[in-house]
């Protein structure tokens, strides 16, 4: 061991590509499994959540527009910079979720590789989910996924990384940008992850983290009426609660179990169909 | 320029004296347009940026008006338009002076046991007949009609297309068909095609133009339309969708493309234009449809012969037996008509 | 100039449907009195009662979704797929056997043309029923995987704009993929379901396996709320769409929601233009303008709005409106009193805020509800008719100047269900396409339906689709 003092991390948001403190100044303390301090981290407000949106929304007309080709480039590039930043990685998990040195790598070795199964999704969806359609008349019908816009996402309390992965990269996948509030008291992985994130080739924008407490920023993106669909994978006790107030706005809702679910296990298309809308396109076929 | 032009902007053909209305013998351009066909490029300019025609549209819309139910009154009324709106036609090899006066006789009085039945707009034959077809029609008011131009192909010189023409009108008729080159025309020569209507135009004289398209051999409604506005601009009094030898001839779409043509020609210049769809409608329900047609796309002012007429031979039976059937509360049958 | 040529009316004859001076209930295979109190349903046309309906309490809801499940547990779930298919092949047939009886029954009941509920709602009735028929033995095939299942019992609420082809688009793939269901038609259009009811007994449809319960919304709350139905499916206003959506929070039941729109219908300076102005009188005036999907804001390029407005009226103008059962009729009449007093409300809102309202001349009938087509020139995106869904025969009419502009005002909606884009410019056609923010885009076309063609909105025009494979996936869940 080396004597020497460490530098300490400061863990801020990472909002619109910058990595801002919250609006609000507040801070709360983050401890590994043990209850040992480990960080301060930003503890996001209501406001943050609104500027994620404004930022989330900006982001979405090129994320969307951009060919399903280089979106599976950018996400596979995202999964590169993770795998360089293991280690790291699998010292957060490993802190947070009470994890041996090897069950915490394994959690981040399936995180990656599910990073890139959804990056290889993006130009797969419109030829499974699409197709034409034999109409009865003069006509060529055709049907598209496209992605739904600005999705909130409640990320899993649980699992830190792997959970987290498994509920952002499909909806960037479909074409989605994100304002993703993290587990409440595993938030580092999100943090380490929106560095990963401004470090590959992903635009500001398209992912939003925000460190702080679902139960308090939940309510204000379930109403908000500028995002599309919400993930209530981490909501826990307020789900019903969001999903009455997803209503409100008609927004396109992923119900959450009372368990956490096996995170390992092959998820299909369940977490990117509910974000893709189906736009049927016609027109007559004459001379 | 535009002489013969009605107050309200359509142009007065009197059908009840022939070759004495007011329609001019110079090209009637209107001045709107003048310059369109100042040059090759220009023409194509201005034909090509004509608002296109959607076929499954256009096609949708011409069946839908197909559904339209006509019963009782409204079709007793239908009929006799149709009848009076009948070029009754005849243009076989074997046409004789004979067979003419034959059709003459039946043009003037269609429904021998019924004189309430109109008389036919004309009779139409081929340029050497045109006399015999006069001679016969003498003072009823039934036009005489002949085809020219080197009809059905078109296929000749202009000095011969123009010598048919003058001979046709020599001979009697006071309205010519005329066929327009289509090959000029699809291979996009258009100001030539547009040119040898103007000519054909003012060797007429004083008979009126009718200018076939055949749309059959066109193909497509876009060169339907910019060939009806070709017509128009070149002076054409009708225009007409075919000779009636080529499949497919008449059929509602292609009417419909025609008559939107020709009410558009109106609004743009004031200056009004018949139509008249020619081979194929061989059923009163056909002609009803037609009628339907103008009263929906153009509207009541052109429902008259001196604004629409029907290329046919056998619709004119149709509508004769319908037309009994009407009066009488049965059904009629082949042998209570005339044989032609 | 009035025309030479008035046209005769020409009615089809009632005579073919008998209909009963009282309907009950359509529960486990009977008819059944309701336990509420009946209510009338009317001809718009004529304000004729036609019949009485029943409504169906608490109770009786209650008991059709008992019925519905009894039958899913016993007898449609168990059946072999190719034996449901079978079942909704006779169905498909009955429908066709019996078109003109359900048209004029139609007809009847709603006030829309004659022409219309004889050559699009039963046809396409039918086609849904043929189409989903197909698909009950092929399931592994729509994308869940090998066997997918059932969802059990759809609790299923349909409006009153398409009666027999809403419950068309719900019934068939409900049915096809295995599950059993109870449908509230809407209270002021009843009676082609209890028709439809009759052609299940004439199917030997098992009993249970299609429950038809009448009434009003506390009917169907009654259905959706219903803690044994499996699936809701509903059909109808955003409101409502919304309602329903917060009272299946925190509970499994899946849900696909069709609701209001507020359509673009753009044409561009290209566009063919005589079938243009055929799109959207078909787009506004198709059905009274009681569609969802209607294309209530004509977006027109200014360099041709002149001549597109004044086609427009020209064509408007020959519209006929009046007797429904006339086959010459193109407008019949609007569906109820409520309805007519909405659209007029709004009307008076439009006329107020300085948009310029047209009309056609002509009388319109002395008894019924009736609306005449309305164009509303000089309207701004301000305009509450340029935001609102009338759900009646009024067009708002805005302008563009650039492809973007269109675009961004198309998309200046809380709804995104359905747009019309006109232009003969291909690669135009497709970017607009794929900019607009609506679930179903016609290019050159409008208001085209068919049971492959996936239907539904983006944003408050709802959740879901219908029709195709992916409407048939709504119906159905991974097998793991």
């Amino acid at each position: 061991m080396s004597d020497r003092l460490a530098v300490r991390k400061t863990y801020k948001l990472y909002l619109g590509g910058r990595f801002p403190r919250s609006e609000s100044g507040r801070t709360y303390e983050v401890t590994d499994s043990r209850g040992r301090f480990v960080a301060n981290a930003a503890w996001a407000s209501r406001k943050d959540a609104r500027d994620a949106v404004v930022a989330a929304r900006g982001a979405f007309t090129g994320w969307s527009a951009a060919t399903a080709y280089n979106r599976g480039q950018v996400l596979y590039r995202v999964a590169e910079v993770m795998e360089g930043r293991a280690a790291q990685f699998a010292e957060e998990v490993a802190a947070g979720e009470g994890l041996s040195t090897t069950k915490a790598r394994a959690a981040v070795d399936a995180a990656i590789d599910r990073w890139v199964w959804y990056a290889g999704w993006t130009d797969k969806l419109a030829s499974v989910l699409g197709g034409t359609n034999p109409v009865a008349g003069p006509f060529f019908d055709f049907s598209v996924p496209e992605p739904t816009g600005v999705v909130a996402v409640l990320a899993p309390q649980r699992s830190s990384l792997l959970g987290l992965v498994s509920v952002l990269a499909p909806v960037l996948a479909t074409g989605c940008t994100a304002v993703v509030v993290s587990s409440k008291a595993r938030p580092l992985p999100a943090i380490t992850l929106g560095e990963v994130l401004a470090t590959s080739d992903v635009p500001g924008g398209v992912v939003n983290l925000l460190t702080g407490d679902a139960a308090e920023i939940g309510p204000w993106l379930a109403e908000h009426a500028d995002v599309d669909g919400i993930d209530l994978a981490g909501s826990g006790t307020t789900a019903m609660e969001l999903e009455r107030s997803a209503a409100g706005t008609l927004k396109r809702v992923l119900r959450t179990t009372a368990e956490e679910p096996d995170w390992t296990a092959d998820p299909g298309l369940s977490r990117m169909t509910p974000f893709l809308e189906t736009k049927t396109v016609w027109h007559p076929i004459g001379v | 320029m535009m002489l013969g032009v009605t107050p309200d902007g359509s142009t007065a053909l009197d059908p009840a004296a022939p070759g004495t209305a007011t329609a001019p013998a110079t090209v009637r351009t209107p001045d709107a347009f003048a310059d369109v066909t100042r040059s090759d490029a220009a023409f194509r300019a201005f034909l090509h940026g004509l608002p296109g025609v959607d076929q499954v549209g256009a096609q949708a819309r011409a069946a839908q008006l197909g559904t339209r139910s006509i019963k009782t009154t409204a079709k007793a009324w239908a009929i006799d338009t149709a009848i009076s709106m009948v070029d009754l036609t005849t243009l076989e090899g074997a046409d004789t002076p004979g067979k003419v006066r034959s059709l003459a006789a039946k043009a003037r009085r269609p429904d021998p046991t019924d004189p309430g039945c109109p008389a036919v707009a004309a009779v139409c034959v081929y340029g050497d007949l045109a006399g015999v077809a006069r001679d016969a029609l003498a003072g009823t008011g039934v036009h005489t009609a002949a085809v020219a131009t080197a009809f059905p192909s078109g296929r000749a010189s202009r000095a011969v297309k123009l010598a048919d023409v003058a001979d046709a009108v020599a001979n009697g008729a006071d309205e010519i068909d005329m066929v327009i080159d289509r090959g000029a025309f699809l291979a996009g020569r258009y100001l030539d095609v547009f040119e040898e209507v103007v000519a054909v135009k003012e060797a007429c004289g004083t008979a009126h133009l009718k200018v076939i398209l055949e749309t059959g051999e066109l193909r497509t409604y876009d060169a339907v339309r910019r060939a009806s506005w070709l017509a128009m601009l070149a002076g054409g009094d009708f225009i007409k969708t075919s000779t009636g030898k080529v499949s497919p001839a008449a059929t509602l779409p292609v009417c419909l493309v025609m008559l939107e043509a020709v009410r558009d020609f109106r609004a743009a210049t004031g200056v009004q234009i018949g139509v008249k769809p020619a081979g194929g409608i061989k059923t009163t329900k056909d002609a009803v449809k037609h009628l339907v047609m103008i009263n929906e796309v153009v509207g009541a002012d052109w429902l008259s012969p001196d604004w629409f007429r029907f290329g046919a031979s056998s619709l004119l039976n149709d509508l004769l037996l319908q037309r009994q059937k009407l009066r009488t509360g049965h059904y009629s049958g082949p042998d209570h008509v005339s044989v032609d | 100039m009035t025309s030479m040529f008035e046209y005769a009316p020409a009615p089809e004859s009632r005579s073919i449907v008998d209909v009963r001076s009282s309907y009950g209930l359509f529960v486990d295979g009977e008819f059944t009195a309701g336990q509420g109190t009946p209510l009338p349903t009317v001809n718009p046309a004529t304000e004729e009662v036609l019949s009485e309906i029943a409504v169906a309490s608490d109770a009786d809801v209650d008991r059709a979704v008992r019925a519905a499940r009894r039958a899913f547990t016993r007898v449609w779930g168990p059946m072999r797929p190719a034996d449901r298919g079978k079942y909704l092949f006779r169905i498909a047939r009955l429908l066709q056997e019996r078109a003109r009886e359900f048209a004029v029954l139609e007809t009847l009941d709603n006030g829309k043309p004659i022409t219309e509920s004889r050559d699009v709602d039963v046809p396409l009735a039918a086609a849904h029923f043929f189409y989903h028929a197909g698909w009950a033995d092929k399931l592994d095939h729509v994308g869940l995987g090998a066997a997918p299942r059932p969802l059990g019992v759809a609790g299923q609420v349909i409006p009153w704009n398409f009666p027999l082809m809403m419950l068309a688009w719900k019934v068939a793939p409900a049915l096809a993929a295995g599950n059993t269901v109870v449908l509230k038609p809407a209270e002021t259009t009843s009676l082609t379901a209890l028709l439809f009811a009759e052609v299940c007994q004439q199917a030997d449809l098992p009993p249970g396996v299609v429950n038809i319960v009448t009434g009003a919304g506390d009917t169907g709350r009654a259905v959706v709320e219903h803690p044994d139905v499996d699936k809701v499916a509903f059909t109808g206003s955003t409101e409502v769409g919304k309602q329903i959506a917060r009272g299946v929070a925190g509970t499994s039941k899946k849900l696909s929601l069709e609701l209001g729109g507020k359509a673009a219908n753009i044409v561009f300076d290209d566009a063919p233009v005589d079938q243009a102005v055929e799109g959207i009188v078909r787009g506004i005036f198709f059905n009274q303008g009681h569609v969802c999907c209607a294309g209530s804001r004509l977006l027109v390029q200014e360099s041709v709005h002149d001549e597109v407005i004044a086609s427009l009226q020209r064509r408007v103008g020959t519209l006929r409106v009046g007797d429904p059962l006339d086959k010459n009729t193109d407008i019949g009449a609007i569906n109820s009193a409520e309805q007519l007093a909405r659209i007029q409300e709004l009307v008076a809102i439009g006329e107020a805020e300085g948009a310029h309202r047209w009309q056609p001349a002509g009388d319109l009938p002395s008894k019924g509800w009736w609306f005449k087509p309305t164009v509303f020139t000089d309207v701004s995106t301000a305009h509450r008719i340029a935001r609102d869904e009338v759900f009646g025969p009024v067009l708002s009419v805005l302008t563009f100047r650039t492809p973007d502009e269109a675009v961004a005002k198309a998309n200046n909606s809380t709804y995104g269900l359905s747009a019309g884009i006109w232009s003969e410019k291909g690669s135009r056609i497709l970017s607009i396409a794929h900019q607009l923010r609506a679930g179903v885009v016609w290019a050159n076309t409008f208001n085209q339906f068919d049971p492959t063609s996936p239907f539904g909105g983006y944003k408050q025009s709802g959740y879901g689709r219908e029709g195709g494979r992916l409407g048939l996936r709504a119906y159905l869940e991974e097998s793991s």
